[in-house]
């Protein structure tokens, strides 16, 4: 359990990340804004509470794992990983520039706590489930998460990689399903409905676990819950707002990869501010 | 040669135009409808469009049972996923028993810009072109986009046509024909020639003024099939100019270059020069930067011809 003190922290810290993402994607005018602001409160909880990671050292061979496999979410990562103190914040300024550590889509060999190359989606979550076993293959202590999208898991692979984990017993693997119903072209229940998501993570021999996906202290629980069982790899289907956090971005596939202009961040801004 | 057009722009509206024509025109995307533009379709013939979610290696094998069915679909999504994410669904299930399904890559090359090298690809065109049985389409520019999509509705069997993201240079006139196998010369010249495909063909016509101050005369022949590749047309420059250089947004391994090098090998090797990313991938930046960085502009193009000219 999360003090209420802790949980404040880490509110207020995820309303710092979601002001970097605004301020980065302003100024590259180019990448990801509704799927990153989704992702955020999960994420903070993973990097600033639940993970065990150094930045000062981030080949630290016993440090948990984070693949985004969502990887055009990419801004909420650099935010993270800048707040965290993997690289200045300055260069958050440089996103997706020539020749910038920061690409529109995480490349491990450019950027530091970058752990492996994501974009292509559902391609992450297979990642996530090697790294897994090259864990415990090492007999390390490290856990893996992995972060996927609502419309991600329609791709096959997912649930090819949905199978292995649970055939390998991989209770030291965490996939969090950022579902916030939409993709680019509509909702995803419109364009192809994979149907609900946990009872087929069930099937296929996972703990499964639905949470808030914008609520600090059910997100630690859940990520505690996740830990406890070490059978299995757990599923937590995180209940998202697309955009959240700036009212005339939620819900909106149409800033599904529309960056905020002058205006819009200036509200955003003011928006964030004031909560 | 001021006008720019976006090649999937005009891919869209074609697409609603053949769908008017013909009820067996039916169009296939994974989630990218906006970008690629078969939006307009999906909006005009809303049962005649399907929409396969993030599933590109399915959406695939649909559109080669759909094919199967007698319809003649039409499958679209950025060339990194329709030719990489599918390409063992493309070689057995299309290009094997050669169906009659056309992919429609948008977002080709390394243009795509901001995105970066995991979303630029490379390579389409080598491994589209590694495939028996399968056509390879890469137009220049708008006009000539319209004209590529529909010789192949016409053409019976696999087709991959790779377009772009950008607005290019319009370089041929509206209403131009499109013959699968054949090339254009668009300039004469007698020094050398450009080979060139895709949006390099804009940059070697440009190329080829600069070269004319020097007093050098280049020919300029773009290839808008890069498979059935135009034998006859690329062994007359060859023999006419004696020194050739290609020109493609692509690697230099196995695209354009590639094969003009095997042609000329076999037939009347003469000296090359292959411009083109140089077995690199991509990264972010605007398109423009890209082009530059990566060496794809007509000062480049000016630069190769100057060296290849030497070798002479
Ligand atoms: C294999 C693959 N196909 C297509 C894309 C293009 N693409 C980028 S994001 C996206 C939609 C993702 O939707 P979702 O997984 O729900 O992400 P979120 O809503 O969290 O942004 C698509 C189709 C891609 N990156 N990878
Ligand atoms: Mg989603």
């Amino acid at each position: 359990m999360l003090t209420d003190q802790q949980i404040r922290e880490l509110e207020d810290t995820a309303r710092h990340l979601r002001v970097e993402v605004l301020k980065m994607l302003h100024t590259s005018q180019s990448g990801h804004t509704g799927g990153s602001l989704s992702a955020i409160d999960v994420m903070t909880v993973l990097y600033y509470q639940r993970m065990r990671h150094d930045p000062s050292n981030p080949a630290w061979e016993d440090r948990d794992r984070f693949v985004l496999s969502k990887g055009h979410a990419a801004p909420a990562l650099y935010a993270c990983l800048a707040g965290c103190g993997y690289f200045p914040k300055e260069d958050l300024k440089t996103l997706r520039r020539l020749g910038s550590h920061l690409q529109g889509h995480p490349d491990m060999n450019k950027t530091p706590g970058v752990d492996v190359c994501t974009g292509s989606l559902g391609q992450g979550i297979s990642q996530a489930v090697g790294l897994a076993m090259a864990t415990r293959l090492a007999a390390r202590p490290s856990r893996v998460y992995t972060l996927l999208g609502d419309g991600e898991v329609q791709e096959g692979q997912v649930w090819e990689a949905t199978m292995s984990a649970a055939h390998y017993g991989l209770g030291n693997l965490c996939a969090i399903i950022d579902q916030n119903g939409l993709q680019i072209d509509g909702a995803t229940e419109d364009v192809m409905n994979v149907g609900p998501l946990g009872p087929k993570f069930l099937a296929f021999n996972w703990h499964v676990l639905e949470v808030d996906g914008h609520d600090i202290q059910a997100i630690s629980r859940a990520l505690d819950e996740a830990e406890a069982e070490t059978e299995r790899p757990t599923a937590i289907i995180a209940r998202t707002v697309k955009g959240k956090g700036v009212s005339f971005f939620e819900h909106k596939a149409s800033y599904h990869g529309v960056p905020p202009n002058d205006d819009e961040l200036e509200r955003a801004l003011a928006a964030l501010a004031m909560r | 040669m001021s006008e720019k057009i976006a090649t999937r722009d005009v891919y869209g509206q074609t697409l609603v135009e053949l769908g008017r024509e013909n009820s067996k025109v039916v169009v296939l995307d994974a989630d990218l409808s906006g970008s690629t533009k078969t939006k307009l379709f999906s909006k005009e013939f809303p049962e005649r469009f399907f929409n396969a979610g993030i599933a590109e290696a399915n959406m695939t094998g649909m559109a080669a049972g759909l094919a199967a069915g007698g319809m003649i679909p039409f499958a679209s999504t950025f060339a990194v996923f329709a030719a990489g994410r599918a390409f063992e669904q493309i070689r057995q299930s299309v290009a094997y028993p050669g169906m009659n399904v056309k992919i429609v890559a948008t977002h080709g090359g390394i243009t795509v810009g901001e995105d970066g090298g995991s979303h630029q690809s490379v390579e389409d065109l080598a491994i589209m072109r590694s495939l028996p049985k399968m056509t390879v389409l890469c137009p220049a520019d708008g006009p000539e986009t319209g004209a590529a999509i529909r010789a192949a509705a016409a053409y019976k069997g696999p087709v991959y046509v790779r377009l772009g993201r950008g607005k290019v240079p319009v370089v041929f006139d509206q209403g131009c024909d499109f013959t699968i196998g054949k090339g254009v010369t668009l300039r004469d010249g007698s020094d050398l020639t450009f080979i060139t495909t895709g949006l390099m063909t804009a940059e070697a016509l440009l190329a080829a003024d600069i070269l004319a101050e020097e007093n050098i005369s280049a020919r300029v022949v773009h290839l808008g099939t890069i498979k059935p590749i135009d034998i006859d047309l690329v062994l007359k420059a060859a023999r006419e100019t004696g020194a050739i250089v290609t020109a493609e947004e692509h690697s230099v391994i196995g695209g354009l270059g590639g094969a003009v090098c095997e042609t000329l090998a076999e037939g009347y090797p003469v000296p090359v020069e292959r411009v083109g990313l140089r077995d690199e991938f991509g990264q972010s930046g605007t398109a423009e930067e890209l082009l530059v960085h990566y060496g794809l502009t007509a000062a480049h193009l000016v630069e190769a011809a100057e060296r290849t000219l030497a070798r002479k």
